[in-house]
């Protein structure tokens, strides 16, 4: 039987509940989410003894940090100085575009993508950059290579034949 | 670094005395630096920087932020400073939604004074341009955001002072806001609506839920009787809404004032307050007897009440039993007053004037009514009663002096002091000496429990014993009296707890400017007028002894019980949904462990581990779903398991292992036959 909350108890404890590790104990807990639910933001505060809303402040500071589900597959486009300017727009637009997204949605209906854009990955020699579940680096992307990549994800998953997301626990409907 | 020393503020000499930041010298200096972050009682931020001043080492500086160093010269005059503070201004108002003229906010705020008396003439900023609703959910309180202008007040009044932290910044830059945990509501966060975030506003982002036109229509409507009862600490405030000094004494003018828009009868919170002490008085001396649910906690504070409900339902069994004053006042007068007059509860209006926010949440609450309808229908604050009295065009410094209306108009000197951090626990102490020393106890001044401090803590011998009390105000330092409590560092027979800083003398409700200078000077009218009040102790008040004998037949018998005191229900915190831990959908047995605060503590956690542990072990894990969820709301009894919609509460690591086999292991093979 999976217990998420036990490995939740565990990260706090290993911090020992201190408030100064609060944004590790969130970057930790969102690895085993994959999202921070309003629940365990909740239970957050109750255990290291803050209230909600600073922890609900902190949660909504910073960009990685995501308060709503995120696909199996998270896209991370470069927006950068570089990246911009070596055409991400385009990229960008494209995938919204292959996988259906639109207005300010950013996750598939499947829940399968998450497409995001972020400011610098520090790859700017790679220009233009996009990064999947935090560990595959494409470079030197074009609107078809990207395209093409997300065609062998969508075939890869129909074989069943999929590699396991790089976080554990994965996303609700999985 | 603070040193005492010598620094050139505009050219002139000025010692430093201790200071701590600039501005308190400025200030003192006689120039009054305007400032939207800075108050003296919380943190500094620092943000706003409306306080800049030149300085010829550091160059401009916030003063609010900055220590005073022996010989520094400052400017706070210059080209420069003016233009800045003008542009801070400027800039404020560019994202400020300008409706001024319909703001309740209106020639009080801040931001509208500033720019005026800084000589603002135009906004050269772009117009806000979108604009989001407004959260009315609270009973008390009403949260404008397009009004907000990010100066963290409210965020550090209630992290600091109530130890709350129901505000603070949510995300970032441009799209920077002050809200609720998750952007709630204020109905579905722990807000206890005292009101204090609300005196620390500046702008109309925050204010207090006005009733005025309920009451404006009670009293147009010819087939109500308005009756209208007046707290303490409103009497030596009011006048501070119409240019007296904050503690003026105006009770004669109010009650004037009252009876000239159209108000029935004027009685006196002060009578209940009597009631009170002298119930609450007595079920103290039972516990004590008994040793049973001791210490006692005053229940007069409602904010106080819900804090309790919501963070200490543990302790709820130790809280007084007593109706607030305002609960008692309105219980008596559509229980027993309204026949008097030959009128159905429903037609006898009552009007509370508290210096209070939270007492309308209290007059709320499902418990206080009589005949279906509630003992208490409008409440106003200080403020909003001054507030009736200009849109009735009265000249309040010229009214006369009026009596308060009989029966329900007399209150004893130890009533009065409810008003200030102490009083009610002076009270108690006043009406226990009396009952126990007799006729010869003359007055008693009970001083230690008297002040601002935040922890106070007192001995009284009463019967051969010695009590020991203890009196906070502010919810932090209610929490950490508690904790002291709950670790067993202190221990306390009766403990007075008001949410307010100095009592209800600062109450969320009071004028503005309500700080410590404000509410000492009130709370120091409040023992003067103590001082020279005939009726003493609360036993003293002839009406009120009357009164128990008439309706009750007696004190804290079953009657009192009926119509004077109540019952407290634990609350959650945070309107959450239940959490799932495992994946599955099947229909397997339900169970679900409380993570709410309380059960939390207790070891929620390890319960839940020893069910899967025994789930595992028994295989029967398959046929069952032990899920977390956010507080069941049975808190005072150890962590609570609801199974099936049943709820089991008293559980506890040490006996999770026999509830699991007794309890919950049996309804799995029921299932599955
Ligand atoms: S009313 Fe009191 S408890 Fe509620 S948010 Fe304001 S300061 Fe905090
Ligand atoms: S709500 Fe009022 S006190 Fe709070 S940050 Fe906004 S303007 Fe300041
Ligand atoms: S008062 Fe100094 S920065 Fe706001």
């Amino acid at each position: 039987m999976e217990r998420k909350f036990e490995r939740l108890q565990e990260i706090i404890e290993s911090h020992q509940g201190k408030v100064a590790h609060l944004i590790a104990i969130l970057q930790e807990v969102q690895e085993e989410y994959r999202y921070l639910p309003e629940e365990v933001l909740t239970y957050i505060a109750t255990a290291m003894k803050v209230s909600p809303a600073t922890v609900y402040g902190v949660a909504t500071f910073y960009a990685q940090f995501s308060l709503i589900p995120k696909g199996k597959y998270v896209i991370r486009v470069c927006d950068g100085t570089a990246c911009h300017v070596r055409g991400s727009e385009p990229i960008h637009f494209a995938l919204r575009e292959n996988l259906g997204l639109t207005g300010g949605e950013s996750t598939t209906g499947d829940m399968q993508f998450t497409v995001e854009t972020v400011s610098c990955l520090g790859a700017c020699g790679l220009a233009p950059v996009v990064v999947i579940n935090g560990d595959e680096v494409h470079g030197q992307t074009t609107p078809e290579s990207i395209v093409g990549a997300i065609k062998r994800i969508v075939s890869l998953e129909k074989q069943g034949e999929s590699k396991s997301p790089s976080e554990t626990g994965c996303c609700q409907n999985a | 670094m603070s040193s005492n020393g010598k620094l050139i503020i505009d050219g002139r000499e000025i010692d430093i005395q201790g200071e701590k930041n600039l501005l308190e010298i400025i200030r003192r200096a006689g120039i009054n630096l305007p400032t939207f972050c800075y108050h003296s009682e919380l943190s500094i931020y620092g943000a706003c920087r409306l306080c800049l001043v030149e300085t010829d080492k550091m160059g401009l500086v916030a003063a609010c932020s900055t220590p005073p160093q022996e010989g520094m010269v400052i400017r706070t005059n210059t080209l420069r400073t003016r233009r800045l503070r003008k542009m801070v201004i400027e800039l404020l108002l560019a994202n400020h939604e300008r409706e001024c003229t319909t703001c309740s906010r209106s020639g009080r705020c801040k931001l509208q004074l500033l720019a005026h008396q800084l000589g603002v003439k135009e906004v050269r900023f772009g117009k806000r341009d979108k604009k989001v609703p407004l959260d009315l959910t609270s009973p008390s309180i009403v949260r404008d955001p397009n009004k907000c202008i990010l100066c963290g007040d409210c965020v550090r009044m209630c992290k600091e002072v109530q130890g709350l932290g129901i505000w603070d910044f949510a995300h970032r830059g441009s799209k920077t806001v002050v809200t609720t945990a998750f952007d709630k509501e204020l109905s579905d966060v722990a807000c206890v609506n005292c009101g204090q975030c609300v005196s620390v506003c500046p702008t109309g982002a925050l204010t207090v839920k006005s009733e005025i036109d309920k009451v404006w229509n009670a009293i147009h409507d010819p087939d109500k009787i308005v009756v209208a009862q007046i707290a303490p600490a409103v009497r030596v405030a009011l006048g501070e809404e119409f240019g007296l000094n904050a503690g003026e004494d105006v009770t004669g003018k109010i009650v004037a004032g009252l009876k000239l828009i159209g108000v029935g009868r004027v009685f006196d919170t002060l009578f209940t307050a009597d009631m009170t002490t002298i119930e609450e008085a007595n079920e103290l001396l039972v516990r004590l007897e008994k040793n049973e649910n001791l210490p006692i906690f005053t229940s007069c504070c409602p904010a106080w009440v819900k804090y309790c409900e919501q963070f200490h339902a543990d302790l709820l069994p130790n809280v007084s039993s007593c109706r607030s004053p305002q609960q008692m006042f309105g219980s008596v007068v559509k229980k027993y007053y309204a026949k008097k007059l030959n009128k159905r509860p429903e037609d006898v209006f009552v009007l509370s004037i508290m210096p209070c926010v939270a007492k309308k949440f209290e007059a709320q609450r499902p418990e206080f009514t009589t005949g279906g309808v509630p003992d208490v229908d409008a409440v106003l604050t200080t403020v909003e009663i001054a507030q009736m009295f200009k849109e009735a065009s009265i000249d309040f410094t010229a009214l006369p002096n009026k009596a308060f209306d009989n029966p329900l108009g007399v209150g004893s000197g130890a009533a009065l002091i409810f008003g200030a951090s102490g009083g009610v626990m002076e009270s108690v102490v006043r009406y226990v000496s009396g009952l126990t020393g007799g006729d010869e106890v003359g007055r008693i001044d009970f001083l230690p429990v008297r002040g601002m401090e935040g922890i106070k803590k007192a001995y009284v011998k009463a019967g051969g014993k010695i009590l020991k009390l203890a009196v906070v105000n502010g919810l932090a330092n209610t929490e950490k009296l508690i904790s002291m409590l709950k670790s067993g560092e202190a221990s306390f027979d009766a403990i007075e707890v008001m949410s307010c800083p100095g009592g209800c003398v600062g109450g969320g409700g009071q004028p503005e400017v309500n700080d410590t200078v404000a509410r000492t000077r009130r709370a120091g009218e409040i023992y003067e007028m103590d001082r020279v009040q005939q009726l003493h102790k609360p036993q003293d008040n002839y009406f009120v002894v009357k009164a128990f004998e008439e309706w009750f037949g007696g004190v804290n018998n079953h009657e009192t019980h009926h119509a004077l005191h109540t019952t407290y229900v634990p609350r959650r915190r945070i309107n959450g949904k239940p959490f799932i831990m495992n994946d599955s959908q099947s229909q397997r047995l339900q169970v679900s462990v409380c993570l709410g605060t309380g059960c939390y503590l207790r070891g929620a956690y390890d319960v839940i581990k020893e069910f899967n542990d025994l789930a595992e072990n028994r295989g029967i894990a398959g046929q069952i779903e032990i899920n977390g969820t956010f507080c069941l709301e049975k808190c005072d009894n150890g962590v609570s398991v609801n199974v099936n919609d049943e709820i089991i509460t008293g559980v506890s690591p040490e006996n999770a292992g026999e509830i699991f086999i007794n309890k919950i292991s049996p309804l799995v093979d029921k299932n599955l036959r």
